[in-house]
């Protein structure tokens, strides 16, 4: 039972529920419990793209697309049409993940920078009929949003927006790594690895890179409905091609191929910009710098380059000691 | 016509920066998103500079050198280090670095809105119906002129031919003697020259500012895509084709989706033609 | 049991015909060697067989199912599987794994299994670790259970590549030059583990350079020139066909017959060492 409890799963699970249900200790106002949420919301994103870009090999310069969708789906059926808000949260989560498998056929037939720019373009398309569609969208000012609420129950309060995106978080996280430690995760994995050795053994890539581009548009479109009820609106902002960058900075920073390193990697960008607002001119430019230094000097993550300083400073440290007893 | 005319300006504009990126592309396999940021370096600095006091024979030259510096550095410092990454990880640097240029162009200049003056005066000129602006005489005439300067310079000159065969096979141009690190050094300073040119050029026309660099240089890898990547041919037929769709579809269909043409031909091309106008088709060898 | 049954199969790469009208029977049960100067096309051929390469002519047909143009995932749902001469091992995964991704097609679960982690998906988990340890133990990797694959020498790759088509328990198994890089030693191995799989009930189907072994260990052989069939047989016929032995060694050989007979003695002495 302790063997289980080692592992870097079930470890791992328990210390990011520990580290939630510990969090409001720290969290003294609504500022920052509107920090976490934001950091629940990005991470949920993060920890779905992560699986397209880290273990599938794919990348995606749009996701922001499927989180504006999600938002605007959520916001157009709850607000203008009366829907209810969970009916409408699983209408737009359905339509996403069509449109997903529908792009997703043709866009992954691509690699590499042709990807990127093709899942870029499909983000910018998503952006600009937004931004124009102001009858339904309100263009660039956007919509107002109703509060989420099942049954009678309206979801209002910060700190229990904050159990809610938690627990979602968890779910995520969990699902995330069923899937990576299954048959199709290995497949996944595998065609990363050597697309054509995978396929020999009789792994369709095609239809395995689609499910996981659907997966990973599931997950932005959900964290985008629940962030336009939490905050109350949407706009074009969240939609932009700056976005998905955010957020594909997010997932190799933490650490590709890492579920908790994609949770870190939300953690640290989501937070970082908010609490140094003193410089805000500099954001950009630290961004940027980020970006950069992170892919120069730490190309696997924080979280991959973390566990491999530690496991080689053990393995120093066993052999230090070996030799003394010898 | 008078669309054509808008059409042709436009699209100068975007096979310079097409070009670019098949300067670039050809000599590392990078697509460097920081392209654009280039042509912001090129108008902002020449207005800086002109503001200044400077006239325009110096100001430009100075401005297009400050740009091919800046390439010079990005190569250096950022891709250099990184040369054998994956490709995910080359699209993020030259992703960061776009942003980080843009960060630092905010903040060395500001985030308004800047005239530039054009060089020739601003009576339009009546051609066939419709009138064109004198300083779209000057895109298109710079644009010519450098198109043919650059086909001397690969097909004529050692270094450029060095280039070319770097393009072709890395491995063996370095087998016969090409510094092909230099040849990407050179590339990335040529192609930021080559998009500080365009900035400049279009400036006095639509103006500039700090993020001036993102539309152009999303609009000038469409091109670059369109005509095949990697293809000088193709860059320059690609752009002025998407200049000219964009001006007629404006024109023709509605113009708040102007922008949205070159994304949606992305998009076509890549699903249909993934090698372009002129790219090559590559096989896989197992 | 099925035939391999391929008629009339060329490719063509922009204007050079790697594989020309090749047509042949592949009986189960056999071990078959394709033979052939460098650039003969083999490599085309094993790629064309196992769906990398599309064909631009003729049919190939496995039992009574028609393959010709499939994907090469479903070449291998109909169970051709192999290993290739560039490996295409999964560096990033450990050893086993490697292996295990070999079972994917007996373990297919479905999304919400598999995203639910049920304790069924858990079970058919840990049997599919016995099973790729079984095989890794099969070819004589037991000494790299828990290795990582790329902590693995030249030699237990390739024998991994083999664990891994293996492990989709095929009825037909392509090895590309299984030898090359092999040094004595592990060729013998290598010519042992062949005889092993046959005793297992897969054909076997070889690529090689190395004649010891494919003398030693091939019921038939197909000898590949320019990409169209030079000569076919069993191993005693080819080895003194005169238009083999032109096209391995030259044509001023092959007239003067004398040098042919040595050449045919010496393959024939290669052939009884073994034995």
């Amino acid at each position: 039972m302790l063997s289980r409890l080692a592992s870097p799963r079930t470890g791992g699970l328990l210390a990011l529920a520990a580290a939630i249900a510990f969090l409001p200790l720290a969290l003294r106002n609504n500022y920052f419990y509107d920090i976490a949420i934001l950091v629940g919301l990005n991470a949920i994103v993060c920890v779905g793209l992560n699986l397209l870009i880290g273990y599938a090999g794919q990348i995606s310069l749009g996701h922001a697309g499927f989180f504006g969708l999600g938002a605007y789906g959520s916001a157009i059926l709850a607000s203008r049409y009366g829907w209810p808000p969970l009916a409408a949260m699983l209408t737009t989560t359905f339509a996403v993940a069509a449109l997903a498998f529908l792009v997703g056929r043709p866009i992954l037939r691509l690699k590499g920078h042709y990807l990127a720019m093709a899942t870029l373009g499909l983000g910018v398309i998503i952006f600009m009929v937004i931004t124009t569609e102001d009858k339904f969208t309100g263009g660039p000012d956007g919509i107002a949003v109703v509060p989420f609420s099942i049954g009678g129950l309206i979801l209002r309060d910060e700190r229990i927006w904050y159990w809610v995106i938690g627990a979602l978080l968890l779910i995520a996280v969990w699902l995330a790594l069923n899937l990576i430690e299954s048959p199709a995760g290995r497949a996944l994995r595998a065609l990363h690895n050597s697309e054509v050795g995978a396929e020999v053994v009789g792994i369709n890539a095609a239809e395995h890179k689609v499910m996981v581009f659907v997966i990973s548009a599931v997950f932005a479109s959900l964290a985008g409905s629940l962030a336009a009820h939490y905050s109350g609106f949407v706009t074009p902002g969240k939609v932009t091609f700056l976005h998905s960058i955010e957020l594909v900075t997010m997932v190799v920073f933490g650490g590709m191929a890492s579920t908790f390193g994609a949770v870190v990697g939300a953690a640290v960008l989501t937070t970082l910009p908010q609490l140094l607002t003193v410089f805000k001119d500099y954001e950009m430019m630290v961004f940027g710098a980020v970006m950069m230094g992170t892919m120069i000097f730490l190309p696997r993550g924080v979280v991959p380059s973390l566990a491999r300083f530690i496991r080689s400073r053990r393995q120093k440290g066993s052999a230090a000691s070996n030799g003394e007893a010898a | 016509m008078q669309y054509l005319l808008t059409g042709l300006t436009v699209g100068a504009i975007y096979a310079l920066v097409a070009l670019g990126f098949s300067i670039i592309f050809n000599a590392s396999h990078v697509i460097n998103f920081a392209q654009g940021e280039f042509v912001m370096i090129g108008g902002m600095a020449t207005m800086s500079l002109a503001a200044g006091g400077l006239p325009y024979g110096l100001a430009i030259p100075l401005a297009v050198a400050a740009a091919a510096l800046v390439g010079l550095a990005l190569e250096k410092f950022a891709v250099e280090p990184a040369r054998g990454a994956s490709v995910v990880t080359l699209i993020i640097i030259t992703i960061g670095a776009s942003i980080f240029l843009r960060g630092l162009a905010m903040l060395v200049w500001d985030k308004n809105l800047h005239a530039l003056k054009p060089f020739t005066g601003d009576a339009p000129i009546s051609v066939g119906g419709a009138t064109i602006l004198p300083q779209s005489l000057w895109v298109l005439g710079v644009t010519l002129a450098i198109v043919l300067a650059l086909s001397w310079f690969f097909g004529r000159t050692l270094l450029g031919k060095a280039m070319l065969a770097t393009s072709h096979n890395r491995l063996a141009a370095q087998l016969v003697g090409i510094n092909v690190r230099l040849v990407l050094f050179l590339s990335f300073g040529l192609s930021a020259a080559l998009g500080a040119i365009a900035g400049i050029l279009i400036a006095p026309i639509t103006t500039t500012s700090y993020d001036v660099g993102v539309m152009l240089g999303l609009k000038g890898f469409a091109a670059a895509i369109l005509g095949g990547l990697g293809s000088g041919i193709g860059a320059v037929i690609g752009g002025l084709v998407l200049g000219i769709a964009e001006a007629m579809s404006a024109g023709y269909l509605s113009s708040a989706y102007k922008d949205a043409i070159a994304f949606v031909i992305i998009l076509a091309v890549l699903f249909f033609m993934p090698s372009g106008l002129f790219g090559n088709r590559g096989g896989e060898r197992v | 049991m099925s035939v391999l049954h391929v008629t009339g199969l060329s490719k063509k790469f922009g204007g050079v015909n790697a594989v020309e009208d090749l047509s042949f029977d592949i009986q189960p049960g056999a071990v078959y060697s394709i033979i052939g100067p460098n650039g003969a096309g083999k490599t085309t051929l094993l790629n064309l067989l196992s769906g990398v390469y599309q064909p631009s002519a003729g049919r190939i047909a496995f039992g009574e199912h028609e393959l010709t143009g499939r994907a090469p995932y479903e070449f291998a749902g109909r169970g051709i599987a192999r290993t290739f001469q560039n490996l295409q091992v999964f560096f990033h995964m450990s050893a086993l794994e490697n292996v295990m991704v070999g079972r994917y097609l007996h373990e297919r679960c479905g999304i919400v299994s598999t995203l639910l982690r049920s304790p069924r998906l858990a079970r058919a988990e840990r049997a599919c670790r016995e099973e790729a340890a079984e095989i890794m133990r099969f070819v004589g990797l037991h000494n790299y259970l828990s290795a990582a694959a790329d902590a693995m020498p030249y030699g237990a790759l390739k024998r991994l590549e083999i664990a891994r088509a293996l492990a989709t328990a095929p009825k037909l198994m392509l090895l590309d030059e299984p030898a090359a890089g092999l040094n004595p030693t592990e060729a013998l191995e290598l010519d042992n583990l062949i005889v092993r799989l046959t005793e297992r009930g897969v054909t076997v189907v070889l690529v090689e350079h190395n004649m010891r072994l494919v003398m030693g260990v091939s019921d038939h052989i197909l000898v590949l020139d320019y990409g169209r069939k030079l000569a076919e047989g069993p191993a005693a016929t080819v080895r003194n066909d005169p238009k083999v032995i032109e096209a391995y060694l030259g044509g001023a050989v092959a007239h003067d017959g004398s040098y042919g007979n040595e050449i045919a003695s010496v393959v024939a002495a290669a052939v009884e060492m073994h034995r």
